[in-house]
């Protein structure tokens, strides 16, 4: 295995896996059926991500990494979900999800671009260091995930979960590089937070007009059908 | 003397195996009993159970033939020989060069099969039923597991099972993303080819929800004993795969003296407890799925054994 920097040392190995189990987490999500267990699964993939950030700053001794873990264990781990919580126990929200392909297919979709993402960011970053290039490949699977999840869920409060996991892979990207700025990541951090209480207001807009949050019914105030 | 020794460890393991395979079952039925807030049956029940049946005379169907009467010692002698196979306590057992995981796979396979062929021999709807949902079952738990052993082959450079627990204990394989996910789908190939909850209820007659005992409902007597022995033999067979894989610690390795055994011992009780407890309490904080669902619990098996395979080829660089 000559060549390859830090291969099979401690610190690699860890990364590695809590890349892997937030990429686990992703599948977990497309594979929940009920509203709460999926934001409780999106609460866990904050956690390991946090984790996993914690573990860079540790190993890249970079401190200003630590912040992150805190602003996303603090903002996705525990403040979004109980947001979410909230708005699923306000607005009555039918708790069952129904998914635009059934699950086995749509976690197939899944294994398939994983694939995808390995076989698009290995061959770009031959110079890069083994643990930054697969460090990558994963996160690029969490963010095309993420858009999976966008896609095959038919409701506004997945949707907007399937956009926040895919944020978690931007920050898996972000704090495996080493030498990102924390500029970078706080802003991020920022946008999402706000995203988040846009959307919130959004729902509650979306479910007066309608009773309901299926988004299917924003197809007929498109103007196509008029 | 290795060559003794060898063979002392084999007969210990076979003779532990056959001690510990009731008990395993008694214990769990007496967690989950506990964490129900029932007493419980003791710990022992199973034992007894086996005991009175072997006692009883079999009661055959008019129709049945000698698939019905083999059946049981067919499933009951190949699952001893997979039980034989997977290591407790030490490495380097005198059946270790045949301890080859597509074998311990085939045999288990073998005693799925001569119980199929047996529920489907007398006719009854009900065996039939439960025989093509085993039958099932297994179309897709098999890939997943032979992708799980694919993963493990091309990290340790065999299929020998001996040689992959060597490799794992050395430690020179370290943590893995691929392990991690193997470990998932074999947990989940685990609950399905045992029929515990999620899959099948192992403690139900009712008709609607069983596989496995829909298949043997037929048989009784000392029959009976010799289905109920290889059921939980098999259990302790798959506890066993996973804690010599993925557990791999507290083993003695090939060679080493009698003495490291106790300590060998020490750690396999552990292991296997821990992940018994792990089981009851799984089972007691889910539901059953309904049968249809199934597949797509062990189809998601395979995409994760896959993905394990995927990975593997990441981080060898072959990619």
């Amino acid at each position: 295995m000559g060549g390859h920097l830090a291969f099979g040392t401690f610190s690699y190995d860890a990364a590695h896996l809590l890349g892997g189990g937030v990429l686990v987490l992703s599948f977990v999500l497309l594979y929940q059926r009920r509203l709460t267990a999926v934001i409780n699964t999106y609460a866990l993939q904050a956690v390991v991500l946090s984790a996993a950030a914690a573990w860079q700053a540790w190993v890249q001794d970079a401190p200003h990494l630590y912040l992150t873990a805190g602003i996303t264990l603090a903002a996705k781990g525990i403040a979004i979900p109980l947001g979410m919580h909230r708005i699923v126990r306000q607005l009555q929200v039918n708790r069952s999800l129904e998914s635009a392909l059934g699950i086995f297919p749509s976690m197939a979709i899944g294994v398939g671009l994983v694939t995808l993402s390995i076989l698009v960011v290995l061959p770009v970053t031959p110079q890069a260091q083994t643990l930054t290039r697969e460090e990558l490949a994963l996160a690029l699977s969490v963010v095309l995930m993420g858009l999976l999840m966008m896609i095959t869920r038919r409701t506004a409060m997945t949707q907007v979960l399937g956009f926040m996991s895919l944020e978690n892979g931007l920050i898996l990207a972000a704090v495996s590089v080493a030498g990102m700025p924390l500029v970078v990541e706080l802003s991020v951090a920022v946008l999402v937070l706000l995203a988040f209480a846009v959307f919130g207001v959004f729902f509650f807009r979306i479910r007066d007009r309608f009773d309901s949050l299926h988004l299917d019914n924003l197809d007929r105030v498109g103007g196509m059908h008029r | 003397m290795s060559v003794v020794v060898a063979l002392l460890a084999q007969l210990l393991h076979i003779g532990l195996m056959l001690l510990a395979a009731p008990l395993v079952v008694g214990l769990i039925r007496k967690v989950k009993a506990r964490l129900l807030g029932r007493i419980g049956p003791p710990i022992l029940q199973p034992w007894r159970d086996l005991a009175r049946l072997a006692r009883k005379q079999p009661v055959l169907a008019e129709n049945a033939s000698w698939v019905f009467s083999g059946a049981p010692a067919v499933a009951f002698t190949a699952t001893l020989a997979a039980a034989a196979l997977v290591p407790s306590f030490a490495l380097g057992m005198t059946g270790a060069p045949l301890a080859d995981l597509l074998v311990i796979a085939g045999l288990l396979t073998l005693a799925r099969c001569a119980l199929g062929l047996a529920g489907m021999d007398v006719g009854t709807a009900f065996g039939g039923i439960g025989s093509s949902r085993e039958m099932m079952f297994a179309v897709f738990a098999e890939p997943a597991l032979l992708l799980v052993i694919f993963t493990l082959s091309l990290l340790a450079g065999s299929t020998n099972l001996d040689a992959i627990a060597g490799a794992l204990h050395d430690g020179a394989l370290g943590l893995r993303v691929s392990l991690g996910l193997g470990l998932i789908a074999m947990l989940a190939i685990a609950i399905a080819e045992n029929g515990r909850i999620p899959v099948d209820n192992p403690a139900t007659h009712l008709e609607l929800t069983m596989v496995h005992e829909a298949m043997v409902l037929e048989y009784s007597g000392r029959h009976l004993a010799l289905i109920e022995a290889a059921a939980m033999l098999k259990l302790v067979v798959w506890l066993g795969l996973i804690a010599c894989i993925f557990v791999p610690f507290a083993i003695a390795p090939a060679g080493a003296p009698a003495t490291a055994w106790g300590l060998g011992l020490l750690g396999w009780v552990g292991k296997i407890g821990l992940l018994l407890l792990g089981l009851a309490g799984f089972e007691t904080a889910i539901a059953k799925m309904r049968v249809f669902r199934v597949p797509e619990f062990l189809g998601i098996a395979v995409l994760f054994a896959l993905l394990a395979v995927v990975f593997l080829f990441v981080s060898q660089g072959f990619a």
